[in-house]
């Protein structure tokens, strides 16, 4: 075989340039080697596509909105609380959560890949991967949030939290007005995706 | 010294174009199994999570730039499989599989729920941390691994040479900057450190808005 330097800086450049063929390609080659299971795959897939996702970390903050003495223990050590109701796991080793108050709206990114705290959150959406999210985001929060239809108060200073450790980060939005009488569970129904990532507010009932 | 990955401050990406809360976890089938895939070769233990990310960063930035995110993946881990001896060049431009002495630790379905749930905590034992919460620090200028030029680090490169004050320890961790390249996981206390946005940036959207980010002993010295 012609032994070319740049050829062999790109080994992956020997797979088939489409992407999904790519992966078929990979999958197939493992499978045939005995290196992986494609029963595997699939309870890999299941798990982050219907089990673990945003509502785990709905329930940790509509528990933190309803019990102040829970909020409390989940400020002061996210990993363990989060790990007793039973998230914890990959990309989910280290938590800590920020509470978001009228003084101080946090952000949560990753600008040199795409750290996530997936047993609170999930798989992180498109957005939170992108390029544009990841360049701007520690610069120009305020115009990002424009981008999302947030607009904070002038008085309301923003803390953005790069993660670039194994330290994944959970946001506890403010609680909405008008929520007095709301169980957790319906609380736990206002708090979306985005509002956990500093992105978005929780939804008003 | 910064490779095309370290993006943090970058102008001209545009805008950010938010996904719908209730869209699809996978938007197309392959994203799908291009994680499942990466997921369960990592299981074979041949790498650290360090490794793998340090293999999606040193793609050619051509390639970094015009590949989607599991596009990355997919090529990192076609890399890091040849890399480390896993699969041939022969067998990945499609030439007949060998039977491979690691097959014995392939990951069996009734073991990934397991896999999943028990993670791998990068917190050790390690020496006592040198700086206290409120400490002012100044970070390691040019960003950079110090072992290998062009080596897999964690500290961005807006933040290079810049001071912050430490407001959380988080004990002893993983050191990427060795872990990446085989050096060992030389475990290092590690802090968060936040910046005034006006330290950061020569035109601060707002003064008084703050970034952190989450950095090893030996990236700081102190800073009065």
């Amino acid at each position: 075989m012609p032994h070319d330097h740049h050829d062999h800086d790109d080994d992956h450049a020997l797979l088939p340039p489409d992407p999904a063929l790519r992966v078929k390609a990979l999958e197939t080659l493992l499978t045939r080697k005995g290196l992986i299971d494609p029963a595997a795959l699939d309870e890999i897939i299941e798990t982050y596509a219907h089990k673990v996702g945003p509502r785990n970390g709905a329930q940790v903050v509509a528990k933190a909105w309803s019990d102040p003495a829970f909020k409390e223990r989940l400020l002061d050590d996210a990993t363990s609380v989060c790990a007793d109701l039973g998230f914890y796991g990959r990309q989910g080793e280290h938590l800590v959560a920020v509470e978001n108050t009228a003084e101080q709206h946090n952000i949560v990114v990753c600008t040199l890949c795409s750290c996530y705290p997936w047993p609170l959150l999930g798989i992180p959406p498109g957005w939170y991967k992108s390029d544009a999210y990841r360049a701007r985001v520690v610069r120009e929060p305020r115009a990002v949030l424009a981008d999302f239809g947030v607009q904070l108060p002038d008085g309301q200073a923003v803390r953005v939290w790069d993660s670039t450790a194994e330290i994944r980060y959970l946001v506890i939005p403010q609680r909405p007005e008008g929520t007095d009488g709301l169980d957790e569970a319906a609380l736990a129904d206002l708090v979306t995706r985005d509002s956990m990532i500093g992105c978005g507010l929780a939804n008003t009932p | 010294m910064s490779r095309v990955h370290d993006m943090g401050g970058r102008y001209g990406d545009g805008r950010v174009k938010p996904d719908p809360e209730d869209g699809p976890v996978f938007e197309k089938d392959w994203h799908a199994r291009a994680l499942a895939v990466t997921l369960a070769a990592g299981a074979l233990g041949q790498w650290s999570l360090d490794t793998s990310r340090h293999a999606r960063e040193r793609l050619s930035p051509k390639d970094y730039t015009r590949f989607s995110y599991y596009e990355k993946w997919m090529a990192g881990l076609a890399n890091l499989l040849v890399a480390n001896g896993v699969v041939s060049r022969a067998e990945l431009a499609g030439g007949p599989p060998e039977p491979s002495p690691l097959s014995a630790r392939r990951l069996p379905a009734d073991r990934v729920a397991g896999v999943l749930a028990s993670g791998g905590p990068s917190l050790r034992e390690g020496p006592e941390p040198r700086f206290h919460p409120g400490a002012r620090v100044r970070t390691r200028k040019p960003a950079g691994n110090a072992q290998v030029p062009g080596g897999h680090t964690r500290l961005p490169g807006y933040a290079a040479g810049a001071v912050g004050t430490v407001i959380l320890r988080h004990g002893c961790h993983v050191l990427p900057d060795a872990n990446a390249h085989g050096f060992g996981e030389q475990p290092e206390p590690l802090y968060t450190v936040v910046f005034d946005a006006a330290d950061l940036w020569s035109q601060p959207e707002r003064a008084g808005d703050e970034v952190t980010c989450d950095l090893w002993e030996s990236y700081l010295e102190p800073a009065s």
